[in-house]
Protein backbone atom coordinates (compact mmCIF):
# COMPACT_ATOMS: atom_id res chain seq x y z
CA UNK A 1 0.00 0.00 0.00
CA UNK A 2 0.83 3.51 -0.94
CA UNK A 3 0.78 6.30 1.10
CA UNK A 4 1.84 8.79 -1.83
CA UNK A 5 1.45 7.87 -5.25
CA UNK A 6 1.72 10.28 -8.49
CA UNK A 7 1.67 9.27 -11.80
CA UNK A 8 2.55 11.98 -14.81
CA UNK A 9 2.65 14.98 -12.95
CA UNK A 10 3.23 18.12 -14.74
CA UNK A 11 3.46 21.92 -13.97
CA UNK A 12 5.20 24.83 -15.70
CA UNK A 13 5.18 28.22 -14.80
CA UNK A 14 4.96 30.48 -18.02
CA UNK A 15 7.44 28.63 -20.71
CA UNK A 16 9.47 27.40 -17.69
CA UNK A 17 8.70 23.61 -17.50
CA UNK A 18 9.65 22.55 -13.55
CA UNK A 19 8.28 19.28 -13.43
CA UNK A 20 8.39 16.51 -16.65
CA UNK A 21 6.08 13.75 -15.91
CA UNK A 22 6.69 12.63 -12.65
CA UNK A 23 6.04 9.21 -11.22
CA UNK A 24 6.44 8.24 -7.87
CA UNK A 25 5.44 5.72 -5.07
CA UNK A 26 6.41 6.08 -0.86
CA UNK A 27 5.19 2.80 0.68
CA UNK A 28 3.36 3.96 3.84
CA UNK A 29 6.24 3.24 7.03
CA UNK A 30 8.52 4.29 4.98
CA UNK A 31 10.87 7.09 4.47
CA UNK A 32 11.84 8.76 1.00
CA UNK A 33 14.36 11.50 0.25
CA UNK A 34 13.39 13.55 -3.37
CA UNK A 35 17.40 14.07 -4.00
CA UNK A 36 18.39 17.52 -6.47
CA UNK A 37 19.88 20.33 -7.00
CA UNK A 38 17.67 23.38 -6.75
CA UNK A 39 15.79 23.95 -9.44
CA UNK A 40 15.35 20.04 -10.17
CA UNK A 41 11.38 20.05 -9.07
CA UNK A 42 11.84 19.06 -5.63
CA UNK A 43 9.73 22.19 -3.88
CA UNK A 44 7.15 21.63 -6.45
CA UNK A 45 6.62 18.17 -6.11
CA UNK A 46 5.73 18.43 -2.56
CA UNK A 47 3.17 21.53 -3.66
CA UNK A 48 1.31 19.80 -5.29
CA UNK A 49 1.29 16.57 -3.25
CA UNK A 50 0.21 19.21 -0.45
CA UNK A 51 -2.69 20.55 -2.58
CA UNK A 52 -0.88 24.16 -2.23
CA UNK A 53 -0.91 23.71 -6.08
CA UNK A 54 -2.82 22.18 -8.71
CA UNK A 55 -0.43 20.04 -11.34
CA UNK A 56 -1.16 20.85 -15.28
CA UNK A 57 -1.38 16.74 -15.91
CA UNK A 58 -0.95 13.93 -13.78
CA UNK A 59 -2.26 12.60 -10.98
CA UNK A 60 -1.80 11.88 -7.16
CA UNK A 61 -3.51 10.24 -4.46
CA UNK A 62 -1.92 10.83 -0.74
CA UNK A 63 -3.28 9.06 2.31
CA UNK A 64 -5.88 7.02 -0.44
CA UNK A 65 -7.45 10.10 -1.34
CA UNK A 66 -6.80 12.29 -5.01
CA UNK A 67 -5.18 15.41 -4.69
CA UNK A 68 -7.46 17.22 -7.47
CA UNK A 69 -10.75 15.22 -6.01
CA UNK A 70 -10.34 15.69 -2.49
CA UNK A 71 -8.06 18.14 -1.44
CA UNK A 72 -9.98 18.98 1.69
CA UNK A 73 -9.41 15.05 2.75
CA UNK A 74 -5.40 15.19 1.94
CA UNK A 75 -4.61 18.32 4.02
CA UNK A 76 -6.93 16.38 7.29
CA UNK A 77 -3.98 13.36 6.37
CA UNK A 78 -0.98 15.40 6.28
CA UNK A 79 1.34 17.54 7.68
CA UNK A 80 3.56 19.99 6.08
CA UNK A 81 7.54 21.51 7.58
CA UNK A 82 7.74 23.60 4.13
CA UNK A 83 11.05 25.25 3.27
CA UNK A 84 10.36 28.65 4.98
CA UNK A 85 9.63 28.88 8.78
CA UNK A 86 6.38 28.85 9.93
CA UNK A 87 6.43 29.91 13.05
CA UNK A 88 4.90 32.87 14.60
CA UNK A 89 7.96 34.67 15.99
CA UNK A 90 5.61 37.26 18.24
CA UNK A 91 4.18 34.10 19.98
CA UNK A 92 5.90 32.03 22.38
CA UNK A 93 6.46 28.44 21.62
CA UNK A 94 3.78 27.42 23.62
CA UNK A 95 1.44 30.01 22.04
CA UNK A 96 2.47 28.42 18.44
CA UNK A 97 1.63 24.92 19.75
CA UNK A 98 -1.78 25.51 21.08
CA UNK A 99 -2.54 27.92 17.91
CA UNK A 100 -2.09 24.45 16.20
CA UNK A 101 -4.18 22.16 18.40
CA UNK A 102 -6.89 24.90 18.47
CA UNK A 103 -6.75 24.79 14.98
CA UNK A 104 -7.24 21.26 14.64
CA UNK A 105 -9.75 21.49 17.06
CA UNK A 106 -8.75 19.13 19.81
CA UNK A 107 -10.25 18.83 22.81
CA UNK A 108 -9.27 21.00 26.06
CA UNK A 109 -7.62 18.17 27.85
CA UNK A 110 -6.05 16.36 24.66
CA UNK A 111 -4.50 20.11 23.85
CA UNK A 112 -2.67 20.38 26.86
CA UNK A 113 -1.21 16.93 26.49
CA UNK A 114 0.01 17.28 22.72
CA UNK A 115 1.62 20.62 24.03
CA UNK A 116 3.70 19.19 27.02
CA UNK A 117 4.17 16.25 24.98
CA UNK A 118 5.91 17.67 21.90
CA UNK A 119 7.65 20.36 23.94
CA UNK A 120 9.34 17.49 26.39
CA UNK A 121 10.23 15.35 22.97
CA UNK A 122 11.96 18.39 21.36
CA UNK A 123 13.28 19.52 24.48
CA UNK A 124 11.95 23.36 24.52
CA UNK A 125 10.48 23.02 27.85
CA UNK A 126 13.37 25.64 28.96
CA UNK A 127 12.43 28.28 26.23
CA UNK A 128 8.86 27.07 25.71
CA UNK A 129 7.79 30.74 27.35
CA UNK A 130 9.79 33.09 25.44
CA UNK A 131 9.00 34.72 22.29
CA UNK A 132 10.11 32.56 19.32
CA UNK A 133 12.27 35.64 17.99
CA UNK A 134 14.94 35.31 20.81
CA UNK A 135 15.60 31.57 19.64
CA UNK A 136 17.85 29.97 17.83
CA UNK A 137 17.39 28.58 13.79
CA UNK A 138 17.34 24.61 15.46
CA UNK A 139 15.27 26.08 18.35
CA UNK A 140 12.79 27.33 15.33
CA UNK A 141 13.40 24.24 13.27
CA UNK A 142 12.26 21.60 16.00
CA UNK A 143 9.39 23.98 17.00
CA UNK A 144 8.28 24.04 13.38
CA UNK A 145 8.18 20.66 13.69
CA UNK A 146 6.13 19.91 16.27
CA UNK A 147 3.69 22.47 14.87
CA UNK A 148 3.61 19.73 12.08
CA UNK A 149 3.12 16.65 14.06
CA UNK A 150 0.46 17.76 16.27
CA UNK A 151 -2.89 17.29 14.23
CA UNK A 152 -1.00 13.68 14.24
CA UNK A 153 -0.23 13.05 10.25
CA UNK A 154 -0.48 10.08 8.15
CA UNK A 155 2.07 11.73 6.13
CA UNK A 156 4.49 14.19 6.69
CA UNK A 157 6.23 16.31 3.69
CA UNK A 158 9.50 18.22 5.04
CA UNK A 159 11.11 20.31 2.43
CA UNK A 160 14.51 20.78 3.06
CA UNK A 161 14.35 20.13 7.14
CA UNK A 162 17.80 20.62 7.76
CA UNK A 163 18.81 23.37 5.45
CA UNK A 164 21.42 25.89 7.39
CA UNK A 165 21.22 23.79 10.79
CA UNK A 166 24.33 23.58 12.53
CA UNK A 167 25.16 19.93 12.85
CA UNK A 168 23.87 19.21 16.47
CA UNK A 169 20.53 20.59 15.39
CA UNK A 170 20.57 18.62 11.78
CA UNK A 171 20.75 15.63 14.17
CA UNK A 172 18.44 16.23 16.56
CA UNK A 173 15.57 16.61 13.61
CA UNK A 174 17.12 12.87 12.44
CA UNK A 175 15.87 11.82 15.56
CA UNK A 176 12.60 13.12 16.02
CA UNK A 177 11.97 12.45 12.61
CA UNK A 178 13.02 8.73 13.09
CA UNK A 179 11.29 8.38 15.71
CA UNK A 180 8.22 9.42 14.04
CA UNK A 181 8.86 6.73 11.64
CA UNK A 182 9.17 3.84 13.76
CA UNK A 183 5.35 4.68 14.91
CA UNK A 184 4.16 3.93 11.32
CA UNK A 185 4.47 7.49 10.04
CA UNK A 186 5.51 7.90 6.01
CA UNK A 187 7.43 10.75 5.26
CA UNK A 188 8.65 12.76 2.30
CA UNK A 189 11.24 14.91 2.61
CA UNK A 190 13.70 16.62 0.18
CA UNK A 191 16.79 17.73 0.85
CA UNK A 192 20.48 18.57 -0.79
CA UNK A 193 21.85 16.81 1.99
CA UNK A 194 22.98 13.84 0.75
CA UNK A 195 23.98 12.14 3.82
CA UNK A 196 20.61 13.38 5.31
CA UNK A 197 19.03 10.94 2.44
CA UNK A 198 21.71 8.39 3.52
CA UNK A 199 20.26 8.19 7.05
CA UNK A 200 17.04 8.59 7.18
CA UNK A 201 15.52 7.72 3.65
CA UNK A 202 13.89 4.03 2.94
CA UNK A 203 14.10 5.46 -0.30
CA UNK A 204 15.94 7.69 -2.75
CA UNK A 205 14.67 9.26 -5.68
CA UNK A 206 17.12 11.49 -7.77
CA UNK A 207 15.26 14.17 -9.09
CA UNK A 208 17.04 16.35 -12.36
CA UNK A 209 15.07 18.52 -14.10
CA UNK A 210 11.97 17.98 -13.78
CA UNK A 211 12.26 13.68 -14.16
CA UNK A 212 13.36 10.97 -11.85
CA UNK A 213 16.52 9.80 -12.95
CA UNK A 214 16.80 7.06 -10.69
CA UNK A 215 15.67 5.21 -7.84
CA UNK A 216 16.01 2.84 -5.40
CA UNK A 217 17.66 2.32 -1.76
CA UNK A 218 20.91 4.30 -0.93
CA UNK A 219 22.76 0.92 -0.78
CA UNK A 220 21.37 0.12 -4.37
CA UNK A 221 21.95 3.44 -5.95
CA UNK A 222 25.38 3.15 -4.57
CA UNK A 223 26.20 -0.02 -6.11
CA UNK A 224 24.86 1.05 -9.32
CA UNK A 225 27.71 3.41 -10.03
CA UNK A 226 31.34 3.16 -10.80
CA UNK A 227 32.98 4.84 -7.71
CA UNK A 228 34.72 2.79 -5.49
CA UNK A 229 38.49 3.06 -5.36
CA UNK A 230 41.58 2.59 -3.90
CA UNK A 231 44.65 4.90 -4.55
CA UNK A 232 47.99 3.69 -3.78
CA UNK A 233 50.96 6.36 -3.90
CA UNK A 234 54.52 4.79 -4.20
CA UNK A 235 57.87 5.84 -3.46
CA UNK A 236 59.10 6.71 -7.20
CA UNK A 237 57.09 6.56 -10.68
CA UNK A 238 59.23 3.17 -11.51
CA UNK A 239 57.87 1.01 -8.35
CA UNK A 240 54.49 2.85 -9.06
CA UNK A 241 54.79 1.59 -13.05
CA UNK A 242 55.87 -1.97 -11.56
CA UNK A 243 52.45 -2.19 -9.12
CA UNK A 244 50.67 -0.93 -12.16
CA UNK A 245 51.45 -3.80 -14.47
CA UNK A 246 50.57 -6.42 -11.47
CA UNK A 247 47.19 -4.87 -10.72
CA UNK A 248 44.22 -5.92 -12.85
CA UNK A 249 42.33 -2.36 -14.56
CA UNK A 250 44.90 -0.10 -13.09
CA UNK A 251 44.98 3.27 -13.86
CA UNK A 252 48.68 4.82 -13.28
CA UNK A 253 49.59 8.44 -12.84
CA UNK A 254 53.53 8.45 -13.15
CA UNK A 255 54.03 11.90 -12.16
CA UNK A 256 52.17 11.18 -9.13
CA UNK A 257 53.53 8.33 -8.30
CA UNK A 258 50.23 6.65 -8.17
CA UNK A 259 48.29 4.31 -8.89
CA UNK A 260 44.39 3.44 -8.64
CA UNK A 261 42.05 0.40 -8.69
CA UNK A 262 38.31 -0.23 -9.09
CA UNK A 263 37.26 -1.17 -6.04
CA UNK A 264 34.29 -2.76 -3.92
CA UNK A 265 34.40 -1.55 -0.91
CA UNK A 266 35.12 -4.96 0.39
CA UNK A 267 37.87 -6.09 3.24
CA UNK A 268 38.36 -9.39 1.31
CA UNK A 269 39.34 -7.61 -2.05
CA UNK A 270 41.66 -5.03 -0.26
CA UNK A 271 43.55 -7.86 1.25
CA UNK A 272 43.94 -9.74 -1.89
CA UNK A 273 45.30 -6.57 -3.48
CA UNK A 274 48.00 -6.09 -1.14
CA UNK A 275 49.01 -9.93 -0.98
CA UNK A 276 49.37 -8.85 -4.80
CA UNK A 277 51.69 -6.48 -4.21
CA UNK A 278 53.60 -7.67 -1.19
CA UNK A 279 54.60 -10.92 -3.09
CA UNK A 280 56.48 -8.60 -5.61
CA UNK A 281 57.69 -7.07 -2.63
CA UNK A 282 56.16 -3.79 -3.24
CA UNK A 283 55.13 -1.58 -0.71
CA UNK A 284 53.01 1.66 -1.64
CA UNK A 285 53.73 5.00 0.65
CA UNK A 286 50.38 5.44 0.99
CA UNK A 287 46.78 4.15 0.60
CA UNK A 288 43.77 5.61 0.41
CA UNK A 289 39.96 4.03 0.06
CA UNK A 290 37.11 5.38 -1.65
CA UNK A 291 34.17 3.95 -1.49
CA UNK A 292 30.95 5.13 -3.72
CA UNK A 293 28.67 7.16 -1.49
CA UNK A 294 25.57 9.43 -2.96
CA UNK A 295 27.77 11.88 -3.87
CA UNK A 296 29.10 9.57 -6.98
CA UNK A 297 25.10 8.69 -7.68
CA UNK A 298 24.14 12.39 -7.28
CA UNK A 299 26.94 13.17 -9.98
CA UNK A 300 26.76 10.69 -12.25
CA UNK A 301 23.39 10.89 -12.59
CA UNK A 302 22.57 14.27 -13.01
CA UNK A 303 25.95 14.55 -15.52
CA UNK A 304 23.82 13.27 -18.13
CA UNK A 305 27.89 12.17 -19.10
CA UNK A 306 30.35 9.30 -17.93
CA UNK A 307 31.76 9.81 -14.40
CA UNK A 308 35.24 11.02 -15.45
CA UNK A 309 33.44 13.93 -17.06
CA UNK A 310 31.66 14.53 -13.77
CA UNK A 311 33.17 18.29 -13.96
CA UNK A 312 30.83 19.10 -17.64
CA UNK A 313 27.89 17.97 -15.22
CA UNK A 314 25.04 21.12 -15.07
CA UNK A 315 24.06 22.80 -12.16
CA UNK A 316 25.75 20.30 -9.44
CA UNK A 317 24.89 19.15 -5.88
CA UNK A 318 25.60 22.23 -4.24
CA UNK B 1 -19.13 26.24 12.45
CA UNK B 2 -15.43 25.25 12.29
CA UNK B 3 -14.64 28.37 10.31
CA UNK B 4 -16.01 30.48 12.57
CA UNK B 5 -14.44 28.61 15.70
CA UNK B 6 -10.76 29.45 13.50
CA UNK B 7 -11.62 32.76 12.87
CA UNK B 8 -12.27 33.31 16.80
CA UNK B 9 -8.72 31.67 17.31
CA UNK B 10 -6.85 33.43 14.62
CA UNK B 11 -8.07 36.94 15.70
CA UNK B 12 -6.59 35.90 19.19
CA UNK B 13 -3.38 35.55 17.41
CA UNK B 14 -3.40 38.69 15.75
CA UNK B 15 -4.41 40.63 18.67
CA UNK B 16 -1.89 39.30 20.76
CA UNK B 17 0.29 40.13 18.09
CA UNK B 18 -0.77 43.78 17.97
CA UNK B 19 0.38 43.53 21.99
CA UNK B 20 3.30 41.71 21.34
CA UNK B 21 4.52 44.37 18.42
CA UNK B 22 3.31 47.86 20.05
CA UNK B 23 6.27 50.08 18.35
CA UNK B 24 3.84 49.28 14.99
CA UNK B 25 0.79 50.77 16.98
CA UNK B 26 3.22 53.53 18.25
CA UNK B 27 3.96 54.73 14.73
CA UNK B 28 0.66 54.51 13.45
CA UNK B 29 -1.04 56.79 16.18
CA UNK B 30 1.85 59.05 15.80
CA UNK B 31 0.65 60.67 12.30
CA UNK B 32 -3.06 61.57 13.61
CA UNK B 33 -1.45 63.09 16.89
CA UNK B 34 1.16 64.81 15.52
CA UNK B 35 -1.06 66.76 12.61
CA UNK B 36 -3.55 67.35 15.67
CA UNK B 37 -1.07 69.60 17.53
CA UNK B 38 0.63 71.41 14.55
CA UNK B 39 -2.88 71.84 13.31
CA UNK B 40 -4.54 73.15 16.86
CA UNK B 41 -1.43 75.10 17.66
CA UNK B 42 0.14 76.04 14.67
CA UNK B 43 -2.31 76.74 12.23
CA UNK B 44 -5.30 76.78 14.25
CA UNK B 45 -5.13 80.30 15.44
CA UNK B 46 -5.07 81.99 11.71
CA UNK B 47 -7.06 78.95 10.03
CA UNK B 48 -9.63 78.95 12.49
CA UNK B 49 -10.43 82.90 12.14
CA UNK B 50 -10.42 81.84 8.57
CA UNK B 51 -12.92 79.84 7.64
CA UNK B 52 -16.06 80.89 6.77
CA UNK B 53 -18.83 79.73 7.81
CA UNK B 54 -17.70 78.30 10.90
CA UNK B 55 -18.86 80.19 13.83
CA UNK B 56 -16.18 81.31 15.79
CA UNK B 57 -17.23 80.55 19.00
CA UNK B 58 -14.66 83.70 20.26
CA UNK B 59 -11.47 81.21 20.48
CA UNK B 60 -10.17 80.67 16.65
CA UNK B 61 -8.08 77.94 17.77
CA UNK B 62 -11.02 76.25 19.42
CA UNK B 63 -13.13 76.01 17.08
CA UNK B 64 -10.62 74.68 14.67
CA UNK B 65 -10.18 72.26 16.49
CA UNK B 66 -13.79 71.44 16.59
CA UNK B 67 -13.64 71.89 13.27
CA UNK B 68 -11.01 69.67 12.37
CA UNK B 69 -11.55 66.68 14.56
CA UNK B 70 -13.83 64.22 12.39
CA UNK B 71 -11.32 64.92 9.61
CA UNK B 72 -8.18 63.67 13.02
CA UNK B 73 -10.59 60.56 13.31
CA UNK B 74 -10.81 59.61 9.40
CA UNK B 75 -6.85 59.83 9.27
CA UNK B 76 -6.24 58.12 12.45
CA UNK B 77 -8.75 55.36 10.97
CA UNK B 78 -6.61 55.36 7.74
CA UNK B 79 -3.29 55.33 9.24
CA UNK B 80 -4.43 52.25 11.21
CA UNK B 81 -5.50 50.72 8.34
CA UNK B 82 -2.17 50.95 7.24
CA UNK B 83 -0.72 48.88 10.06
CA UNK B 84 -3.26 45.88 8.51
CA UNK B 85 -1.83 46.16 5.17
CA UNK B 86 1.81 45.54 6.70
CA UNK B 87 0.37 42.43 9.26
CA UNK B 88 -1.60 41.09 6.43
CA UNK B 89 1.73 41.26 4.23
CA UNK B 90 4.31 39.86 7.25
CA UNK B 91 1.74 36.92 7.57
CA UNK B 92 1.64 36.34 3.52
CA UNK B 93 5.77 36.16 2.84
CA UNK B 94 6.03 34.12 6.08
CA UNK B 95 5.49 30.23 6.13
CA UNK B 96 2.20 30.78 8.21
CA UNK B 97 -0.16 31.20 5.67
CA UNK B 98 1.31 28.15 3.51
CA UNK B 99 1.08 26.21 7.14
CA UNK B 100 -2.19 27.32 7.11
CA UNK B 101 -3.51 26.55 3.96
CA UNK B 102 -1.81 22.78 4.13
CA UNK B 103 -4.14 22.52 7.22
CA UNK B 104 -7.44 23.40 5.07
CA UNK B 105 -7.86 25.85 7.31
CA UNK B 106 -11.03 28.08 5.85
CA UNK B 107 -9.84 31.48 4.24
CA UNK B 108 -12.85 33.20 5.09
CA UNK B 109 -11.33 32.70 8.64
CA UNK B 110 -7.64 34.08 8.00
CA UNK B 111 -8.85 36.66 6.06
CA UNK B 112 -11.61 37.90 8.82
CA UNK B 113 -9.30 37.33 11.64
CA UNK B 114 -7.39 40.39 10.16
CA UNK B 115 -10.36 42.19 9.91
CA UNK B 116 -11.40 41.87 13.51
CA UNK B 117 -7.79 42.99 14.05
CA UNK B 118 -7.39 45.82 12.38
CA UNK B 119 -11.13 47.10 13.89
CA UNK B 120 -9.27 46.62 17.04
CA UNK B 121 -6.44 48.33 15.63
CA UNK B 122 -8.51 51.45 14.39
CA UNK B 123 -10.01 51.90 17.37
CA UNK B 124 -6.68 51.84 19.38
CA UNK B 125 -5.60 54.90 16.93
CA UNK B 126 -8.87 56.91 17.19
CA UNK B 127 -9.79 56.59 20.60
CA UNK B 128 -6.32 58.61 21.78
CA UNK B 129 -6.39 61.17 19.35
CA UNK B 130 -10.10 61.94 20.85
CA UNK B 131 -8.33 62.00 24.25
CA UNK B 132 -5.98 64.16 23.43
CA UNK B 133 -8.31 66.63 21.89
CA UNK B 134 -10.79 66.41 25.02
CA UNK B 135 -7.65 67.48 26.59
CA UNK B 136 -6.99 70.03 24.47
CA UNK B 137 -10.23 71.79 25.45
CA UNK B 138 -12.53 69.90 22.63
CA UNK B 139 -15.94 69.88 23.89
CA UNK B 140 -18.47 68.22 21.52
CA UNK B 141 -22.21 68.72 21.79
CA UNK B 142 -23.06 65.25 20.88
CA UNK B 143 -25.19 63.87 23.28
CA UNK B 144 -25.98 60.27 23.20
CA UNK B 145 -27.60 59.53 19.74
CA UNK B 146 -24.60 61.36 18.47
CA UNK B 147 -21.58 59.17 20.26
CA UNK B 148 -23.29 56.45 19.19
CA UNK B 149 -23.98 57.32 15.83
CA UNK B 150 -19.82 58.55 15.74
CA UNK B 151 -18.92 54.77 17.35
CA UNK B 152 -21.14 53.37 14.53
CA UNK B 153 -19.52 55.30 11.32
CA UNK B 154 -15.65 54.77 13.06
CA UNK B 155 -16.88 51.26 13.09
CA UNK B 156 -18.28 51.26 9.81
CA UNK B 157 -15.19 53.34 8.28
CA UNK B 158 -12.76 50.67 9.71
CA UNK B 159 -13.81 48.37 8.50
CA UNK B 160 -14.16 49.63 4.99
CA UNK B 161 -10.62 50.37 5.00
CA UNK B 162 -9.36 47.24 6.77
CA UNK B 163 -10.84 45.41 4.25
CA UNK B 164 -9.04 47.49 1.47
CA UNK B 165 -5.81 47.64 3.54
CA UNK B 166 -6.10 43.67 4.29
CA UNK B 167 -6.34 43.22 0.04
CA UNK B 168 -3.55 45.44 -0.76
CA UNK B 169 -1.84 43.76 2.33
CA UNK B 170 -2.17 40.39 0.32
CA UNK B 171 -1.79 41.67 -2.94
CA UNK B 172 1.61 43.33 -2.40
CA UNK B 173 4.61 40.58 -2.99
CA UNK B 174 7.28 42.40 0.10
CA UNK B 175 6.16 44.11 3.35
CA UNK B 176 7.69 47.36 1.80
CA UNK B 177 5.60 47.73 -0.74
CA UNK B 178 2.37 46.39 1.59
CA UNK B 179 3.12 49.79 3.62
CA UNK B 180 3.37 52.20 1.12
CA UNK B 181 0.54 51.22 -0.99
CA UNK B 182 -2.06 52.47 1.66
CA UNK B 183 -0.33 56.13 1.80
CA UNK B 184 -2.88 57.28 -0.42
CA UNK B 185 -5.49 56.43 2.12
CA UNK B 186 -4.28 58.44 4.47
CA UNK B 187 -3.86 61.75 1.91
CA UNK B 188 -7.88 61.13 1.11
CA UNK B 189 -8.77 63.04 4.36
CA UNK B 190 -6.19 65.78 3.76
CA UNK B 191 -7.90 66.21 0.31
CA UNK B 192 -11.32 66.42 1.74
CA UNK B 193 -13.86 68.77 3.57
CA UNK B 194 -11.92 67.66 6.82
CA UNK B 195 -9.20 70.24 7.41
CA UNK B 196 -10.63 73.14 5.29
CA UNK B 197 -13.46 73.84 3.14
CA UNK B 198 -13.78 72.39 -0.49
CA UNK B 199 -14.68 75.77 -1.90
CA UNK B 200 -11.39 77.09 -1.09
CA UNK B 201 -10.14 74.53 -3.19
CA UNK B 202 -8.62 74.80 -6.91
CA UNK B 203 -11.79 73.87 -9.65
CA UNK B 204 -10.43 70.52 -10.43
CA UNK B 205 -9.33 69.41 -6.46
CA UNK B 206 -12.81 70.89 -5.46
CA UNK B 207 -14.52 68.16 -7.84
CA UNK B 208 -12.46 65.68 -6.47
CA UNK B 209 -12.83 66.40 -3.12
CA UNK B 210 -16.46 66.75 -3.50
CA UNK B 211 -16.96 63.20 -4.74
CA UNK B 212 -14.16 61.23 -2.45
CA UNK B 213 -15.02 58.92 -0.02
CA UNK B 214 -13.39 61.17 2.78
CA UNK B 215 -15.18 64.00 2.57
CA UNK B 216 -18.94 62.28 3.40
CA UNK B 217 -17.51 60.57 5.93
CA UNK B 218 -15.91 63.40 7.58
CA UNK B 219 -19.41 65.09 6.68
CA UNK B 220 -21.10 62.54 8.42
CA UNK B 221 -19.08 62.15 11.31
CA UNK B 222 -18.93 66.09 11.60
CA UNK B 223 -23.05 66.00 12.25
CA UNK B 224 -23.00 63.11 15.01
CA UNK B 225 -20.27 64.93 16.54
CA UNK B 226 -22.57 68.07 16.99
CA UNK B 227 -25.49 66.00 18.09
CA UNK B 228 -27.17 65.64 14.65
CA UNK B 229 -26.71 62.46 12.90
CA UNK B 230 -28.58 61.14 9.84
CA UNK B 231 -28.01 63.39 7.09
CA UNK B 232 -27.43 63.23 3.44
CA UNK B 233 -23.44 62.61 4.56
CA UNK B 234 -24.61 59.59 6.66
CA UNK B 235 -26.32 57.64 4.41
CA UNK B 236 -23.39 58.61 1.43
CA UNK B 237 -20.78 57.94 4.17
CA UNK B 238 -22.76 54.37 5.08
CA UNK B 239 -22.82 53.40 1.03
CA UNK B 240 -19.00 54.80 0.63
CA UNK B 241 -18.21 52.05 3.73
CA UNK B 242 -20.53 49.12 2.44
CA UNK B 243 -19.26 49.49 -1.41
CA UNK B 244 -15.58 49.76 -0.01
CA UNK B 245 -16.01 46.54 2.34
CA UNK B 246 -17.25 44.63 -0.85
CA UNK B 247 -14.40 45.49 -3.13
CA UNK B 248 -12.02 45.29 -0.42
CA UNK B 249 -13.13 41.47 0.28
CA UNK B 250 -13.45 40.42 -3.30
CA UNK B 251 -9.98 42.12 -4.02
CA UNK B 252 -8.60 40.59 -1.15
CA UNK B 253 -9.98 36.52 -1.56
CA UNK B 254 -8.78 37.21 -5.44
CA UNK B 255 -5.06 38.61 -4.02
CA UNK B 256 -4.85 35.77 -1.17
CA UNK B 257 -5.67 33.22 -3.38
CA UNK B 258 -3.11 34.53 -6.61
CA UNK B 259 -0.68 34.42 -3.31
CA UNK B 260 -0.83 31.38 -3.55
CA UNK B 261 0.14 30.74 -6.76
CA UNK B 262 2.85 32.78 -7.18
CA UNK B 263 6.20 30.52 -7.95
Amino acid sequence: MNAIHAEGLRLSYGNHLVLDGLDLAVPTGTVTALLGPNGAGKTSTVHLLTTLRRPDAGTARVAGHDVLADPAAVRRAIGVTGQFSAVDELLTGAENLRLMTRLHHLARAEAARTVTDLLDRMDLVEAADRTVATWSGGMRRKLDLAMTLVGRPRVIFLDEPTTGLDPRSRREVWAIVADHVADGTTVLLTTQYLEEADRLADQVVVLHEGRVAATGTPAQLKASVPGGRVRLRFASPEVAADGAARLPDATLDRDAMTVEVPHDGGVAALRHLLDTLDQAALTPEDLTVHTADLDDVFLTLTAGTTPDAGTTATGGPR
Amino acid sequence: MTALADALTLSGRQLLRLRRYPSLTVTLIALPLVLLLVFTFVFGGTLGAGISGVDIGGDGRAAYLDYILPGLLLLALASAAQGTAITVAMDQTGGIITRLRTMGTPRPSILSAHVVAGLVQSLACAVPVALVAVALGWRPDAGIAGWLAVLGLVLAIGTALTWVTVAMGAAAPTVEAASNTPMILTLLPLLSSGFVPTESFPVGLRWFADHQPATPMVEALRAALAGDPGGTATVEALAWCVGLSLLGLVWARRAFDAAGRRP
